[in-house]
């Protein structure tokens, strides 16, 4: 039985916590995909979830989402249960990229974060219009927010998908592998995007990624799901070998290169490597 | 007697166009069958330009084109049973609509079950055909469409069904979109992806029905997908989309009427090409707007940027 270890206490806390699960399990009737998770995220704070594919970090997502009910024991999310259609989330599927013939303005995608849910058509505001405009302009995107979103690149859309997530001036933000797409420039202009966002509204941020490398200075803790488990603690603590191969319980290792980036090996096959 | 009608008296064939335009177009009025023609055309093409947008937004086409041959089995047992052929179109459009609709949007096997459903039900209609004594009519019209043999009673009929349709498009309409964009992300923010992915293709398969009349099973495409696979093209604002599809179906449901009015030919033959023949136009004439619209958007830029 691994236990879990409480965020250091030199990060932030600012009252009550964001998500808090206490004994949590998760799966879909068959054998669970991981138990006895015990964490808290700090409201404010930006904790990246990492892990080999497969472990449940989309699952873990989907249950804060309110889209799967714990398995077993207790999820707090923003001092309240999980439930779907939660408007003080801002989410970003895993997606691979829109089809290049969707032929639909990023400023129509972004305005159906706000009222996309609601029956019958939208009657023309202007308060609509400056909340998207609002949220266009603060990721960025205000000279392409025109065009066809299918046609954008793949930076471009991933600010779009961040605009109509923060359009509904959420609490919470989930992000599932936002930088999965992107090319290793790319990424850290997205990732320091997120970290300014995050402290302009002061949201809480939950981001699957796989790679850590792009994240590794601006993150405050880390969600490791693997194995079964899912462990949290600050970067430092966790991605180490002893942590690793203690809370698994098999030999891990993990590598440093001269630029400081780190690399995850024995976690399944599956090595955690940048890209390119 | 103007020179008009002693030629049209002489030669006893369709009516002829005269240099007078104003004439010509009060020509076409001038039989009640051409009037139910223009009204039920008009009906259906706003519903299928409306409804064509979603379709194509969706990646549904393959699906619409579907409904409409599986209508065609309903509509030929229908015929078989001496029932209006329309209502065993609706049964089993709506059915097969609905079955469609819970395979969900995102099932990578959808086509493939769609496909070989189509195959059966085809097999269905060749075999009620071949069991009906009566005339062949019958079975072509559901087929190629019979837009001149509709009464007023059908009008009647049409228009309802086209208010139910525009309804509850207008009443999904942002769910819809959302689910139709991003299926993922509306089911999360509450949607019921499910539920309006059964919904949508009961309204489609209501749809396909009225177009039916107009252009037949077989023609459905010129009707529900081209127009709005035009509009498109030409702007990527949902409302603008719509108003072009619908625009672009009235403009090919109205001058294939009245082509056909001065030919021998039929009415869904000039729909049909009319809707080709705009969308290759529009196909190739894209690539050099472009490339004008970059010149005048860049003069001073240096070439090659």
């Amino acid at each position: 039985m691994i236990e879990t270890q409480p965020p250091t206490t030199q990060r932030p806390t600012a009252g009550a916590p964001a998500i808090d699960a206490r004994d949590l399990a998760a799966g879909y009737g068959g054998p669970a995909v991981w138990t006895h998770a015990n964490f808290s995220i700090a409201t404010g704070s930006f904790t990246a979830i990492l892990g080999p594919n497969g472990g449940g970090k989309s699952t873990l997502i989907r249950m804060i989402l309110g889209l799967l009910p714990p398995f077993q024991g207790e999820l707090q999310v923003l001092g309240d249960k999980p439930h779907r259609g939660n408007a003080l989330i801002g989410y970003i599927p895993q997606r691979s990229s829109f089809d290049a013939e969707l032929s639909i303005r990023g400023r129509d995608f972004v305005n159906l974060g706000i009222d996309g849910h609601r029956w019958g058509v939208r009657l023309p505001g202007t308060a609509y219009d400056r909340a998207a405009d609002a949220a266009i302009r603060a990721v960025g995107a205000d000279s392409y927010a025109d065009r066809p979103i299918g046609r954008l690149s793949g930076g471009e859309q991933q600010r779009l998908l961040l605009a109509q997530a923060l359009v509904g001036n959420p609490r919470l933000l989930l992000m599932d592998e936002p930088l999965s797409q992107l090319d290793v420039r790319n990424q850290s202009v997205i990732v320091q995007l997120i970290g300014e966002v995050k402290r302009a509204r002061k949201l809480t941020v939950l981001l699957i990624a796989h790679d850590v490398n792009p994240l590794l200075s601006h993150i405050d803790h880390v969600l490791y799901v693997a194995q079964g488990n899912i462990a949290m603690g600050t970067p430092e603590e966790i991605i180490t070998s002893e942590s690793l191969t203690r809370i698994y319980s098999t030999p891990v290792e993990v590598l440093k290169d001269s630029r400081g980036r780190v690399f995850v090996v024995g976690l399944e096959e599956e090595v955690s490597h940048p890209h390119g | 007697m103007d020179e008009h009608a002693i030629v049209a008296t002489i030669t006893n064939t369709s009516p002829q166009l005269s240099w007078n335009l104003f004439d010509d177009i009060a020509a076409l009025f001038h039989y009640e069958f051409m009037v139910h023609a223009f009204e039920a055309g008009t009906i259906v093409a706003v519903v299928a330009g409306a409804i064509g947008y979603f379709v194509v937004l969706r990646g549904s086409a393959f699906a619409a084109h579907a409904l409409s041959h599986i209508g065609f089995a309903g509509a030929t047992g229908a015929v078989l049973l001496a029932v209006n052929p329309i209502f065993g179109l609706l049964a089993f459009t709506l059915g097969s609509g609905i079955a469609i609709g819970a395979l969900g949007n995102r099932l990578r096997g959808r086509d493939v079950t769609i496909g070989i459903v189509l195959a059966w039900t085809l097999g269905l209609g060749v075999l009620f055909i071949s069991l009906y004594k009566g005339y062949a009519t019958e079975a072509y019209a559901i087929l190629f469409g019979l837009i001149l043999g509709i009464s007023a009673n059908d009008v009647i009929v049409t228009l309802v069904a086209g208010i139910v349709t525009i309804g509850a498009l207008i009443a999904v309409y942002r769910p819809l979109l959302f689910a139709s964009v991003d299926e993922e992300l509306a089911g999360a923010k509450g949607v019921p992806v499910t539920a309006l992915s059964i919904g949508f293709m009961a309204i489609l398969a209501i749809a396909v029905t009225e177009a039916v009349q107009v252009v037949g099973v077989l023609l459905i495409f010129a009707l529900i997908v081209t127009p709005a696979a035009i509009a498109v093209r030409f702007t990527s604002r949902p409302p603008a989309a719509i108003v072009t599809g619908i625009l672009l179906a009235l403009g090919f449901t109205w001058a294939g009427l009245a082509i056909a009015y001065y030919s021998p030919h039929p009415v869904s033959f000039f729909i049909t090409s009319l809707a080709f023949f705009t969308y290759v136009f529009v196909r190739l004439a894209e690539p050099i707007s472009q490339r004008l619209r970059r010149k005048s958007l860049a003069p001073v830029a240096p070439a090659g940027g």
